[in-house]
């Protein structure tokens, strides 16, 4: 009989229950997306990894996956950025600082940084593909000396649904990373490039062996990026994605998130390109039929 | 003691000494077919029954389960349930008794489920072995779960005038010593208990045209065998087969919240693979549109996903998935199919 302390533990605590946290700060960013910066009761500190996720919980509501967007070099609070959509999402947007949210989690793999480590980073984010990257750009930014060459590529619909636009507009000045932009639409005072994000790609030099090359957007996106990287001869466990998919428990139970044997919300939402062609037939046809 | 026998005259006074152990759950016929109801008296239940409708699964890991109290304004959580129940399930078949064997698996996988814990630590199974086949649908020789291996706490074996009782636990034990009317096994009940047992195995044949090993290696390449399309066309979408199924285990979590809208619980739902939207994001995304991926999906999961990941078929053999379809789908066909490697009608 497992009757042990341990046992005991596991038989009293919830891992359905929240933790209570405050939004310290609330900003309306485009039409449909909203920022939250959140600090756990008691500034605990939630130690995520770049690329994880929380469980977003609104009593009466319910709860939500959503990226975290901070760094985990910042400590004291997280990011969130929620493009309103379902239930949860539409009731988070109604939020303002200083309301409480429950928050489970972290959950996920993360980017994998020990290996990225040292080597050149290339980052494609598609639309919303920018908030779980603006975590890694983070990360690389406040550890740069820890990184090679960075190159980070950005595509959104329109100037206006670009997200983070201040802090874009820091990258853009830095000199130790290369940074260029594109929108599938102008507008009159947009003057830099027009086009699909894959337009970016074939202009970039980079030593595909040692370049991890990062890239989160809307699935279909992924087929045509991911067969510009394998055209510059990147490896495809060196290709690196995200994927959105219905995480519920978060706990590797539920079964919404399945794919073939793999639950997203335990052993993704990271994966390789390498890791995707063996999920073949179960992926979405843009992100492993390359 | 080990294994005991028991009269069957004693059968309902040992039932009554049960009963101050908890509530007792036991097969029950309800029209034509049969269910696990709480039992009174020993004489409600049937014994010779084919599997029931629901496995005991609801018991278990209840079809709605409450995982947390909450409070809006201000922000507060508890526990939902304060203890958990007592309960003895009587009379489980040692296909069920496989289906709570591989819901023990993946709820004690880390991080691991206090719910079903909790329910599990509470839970006596008295086990009722099979000596025929329950009917033409089940197939549990092919998986070897008409056999016992394990999992519960006290097996019955019907002997004619007499059950054998194997003991397989403690809590198990405390159910029999004691009792006058219980003794121990003796050389001659033993041999009459093999003899049943090899009697019982001439019964029992493998039910697929296959080994399992050939089995394993027709999932493994399988996947885009026109089978799973002809499964498709065939299926109706009613999720029949995954709420019947006792290691289907996918759950919905669902808010509920009372009267004056401060107070509420959030509960788990059995939700099922089967459902047009369950693997559908709100940007409209499905990532398992189409009846033909979704019960591909439910055969993976049963046969293929699994063993990579327990080491274990979750299809234990019960046939409750194929008795229930509205498409007359029969796991047996399809796995038959599956192995002929050729087109299905």
């Amino acid at each position: 009989m497992k009757y042990d302390q341990a046992f005991q533990e596991i038989l009293s605590a919830s891992p359905y229950r929240p933790m209570k946290a405050k939004i310290v700060k609330a900003n309306k960013v485009t039409e449909h997306e909203k920022f939250f910066r959140i600090e756990l009761e008691g500034k605990k500190e939630l130690g995520h990894l770049p690329g994880q996720f929380v469980q977003a919980s609104l009593f009466g509501y319910g709860e939500a996956p959503i990226s975290i967007c901070s760094s985990s070099t910042q400590k004291e609070y997280f990011d969130l950025t929620v493009r309103k959509l379902g239930t949860v999402t539409s009731a988070l947007h109604k939020l303002e600082s200083g309301d409480t949210i429950g928050i489970r989690g972290p959950f996920g793999n993360g980017f994998p940084l020990d290996k990225m480590l040292g080597n050149n980073i290339l980052i494609v984010a598609g639309g919303l593909g920018i908030v779980p990257l603006r975590s890694l750009i983070q990360y690389i930014l406040d550890k740069r000396k820890d990184f090679g060459e960075v190159q980070i590529l950005l595509g959104c619909k329109t100037p206006k649904d670009m997200l983070f636009g201040d802090e874009i507009a820091s990258w853009q000045k830095r000199a130790d990373i290369k940074f260029n932009c594109t929108v599938d639409k102008a507008d009159p005072d947009w003057k830099g490039n027009v086009g699909l994000i894959t337009s970016l790609i074939p202009g970039v030099t980079i030593r595909p062996k040692q370049t991890y090359a990062v890239v989160v957007g809307p699935p279909i996106m992924y087929k045509f990026v991911i067969l510009e990287f394998l055209k510059k001869e990147i490896p495809a466990r060196q290709i690196i994605v995200s994927l959105e998919r219905k995480m519920k428990c978060g706990l590797g139970k539920c079964g919404h998130c399945q794919i073939r044997n793999v639950y997203v919300c335990q052993c993704g939402p990271v994966f390789t390109f390498e890791q995707l062609r063996e999920m073949e037939g179960e992926c979405h046809e843009g992100e492993c039929h390359v | 003691m080990k294994y005991a026998i028991i009269n069957r005259m004693d059968m309902g006074r040992w039932f009554d000494s049960l009963k101050d152990r908890g509530k007792i759950y036991g097969p029950k016929k309800k029209e034509s077919a049969y269910v696990f109801r709480p039992i009174q008296e020993f004489e409600e239940m049937s014994l010779k029954y084919i599997p029931t409708i629901l496995p005991p699964k609801k018991y278990y890991f209840p079809q709605k389960e409450f995982l947390l109290k909450f409070k809006i304004n201000p922000f507060s959580t508890g526990k939902a349930i304060r203890e958990f129940e007592e309960f003895i399930l009587f009379g489980v078949h040692t296909c069920d008794i496989a289906g709570i064997q591989c819901m023990d698996v993946v709820f004690n996988e880390k991080p691991a489920d206090p719910n079903y814990l909790n329910r599990k630590e509470k839970m006596t199974i008295i086990g009722l072995e099979c000596m025929d086949y329950c009917d033409k649908y089940a197939s549990c020789a092919a998986v070897g779960t008409h056999v016992y291996k394990g999992g519960y706490d006290i097996m019955l074996t019907d002997l004619g005038d007499e059950y054998a009782i194997h003991i397989n636990s403690e809590k198990g034990d405390k159910l029999v010593t004691g009792k006058k009317y219980i003794r121990e096994m003796n050389a001659k009940d033993k041999e009459k208990l093999n003899k049943a047992f090899e009697e019982k195995l001439k019964k029992f044949n493998n039910e697929f045209d296959g080994d399992m090993e050939r089995i394993d290696k027709a999932f493994e390449k399988g996947f885009f065998s026109p089978v799973w399309k002809d499964l498709g066309a065939r299926c109706v979408g009613c999720t029949n087969c995954t709420a019947v199924c006792p290691t289907c285990y996918c759950f919905d979590v669902v808010d509920e919240v009372s009267l004056n809208l401060n107070d509420g619980d959030r509960y788990r739902v059995w939700n099922y693979c089967q459902m047009d939207d369950f693997a559908k994001v709100s940007t409209g995304e499905d990532f398992r549109a189409g009846r033909d991926a979704r019960q591909r999906h439910r055969y993976y999961r049963k046969f293929k996903y699994s063993v990579q990941k327990y080491n274990k078929y979750f299809c234990t053999g019960c046939g409750r998935c194929t008795r229930t379809c509205m498409a007359k789908i029969s796991l047996v066909e399809t796995i038959n199919q599956l192995l002929s490697g050729k087109e299905a009608k």
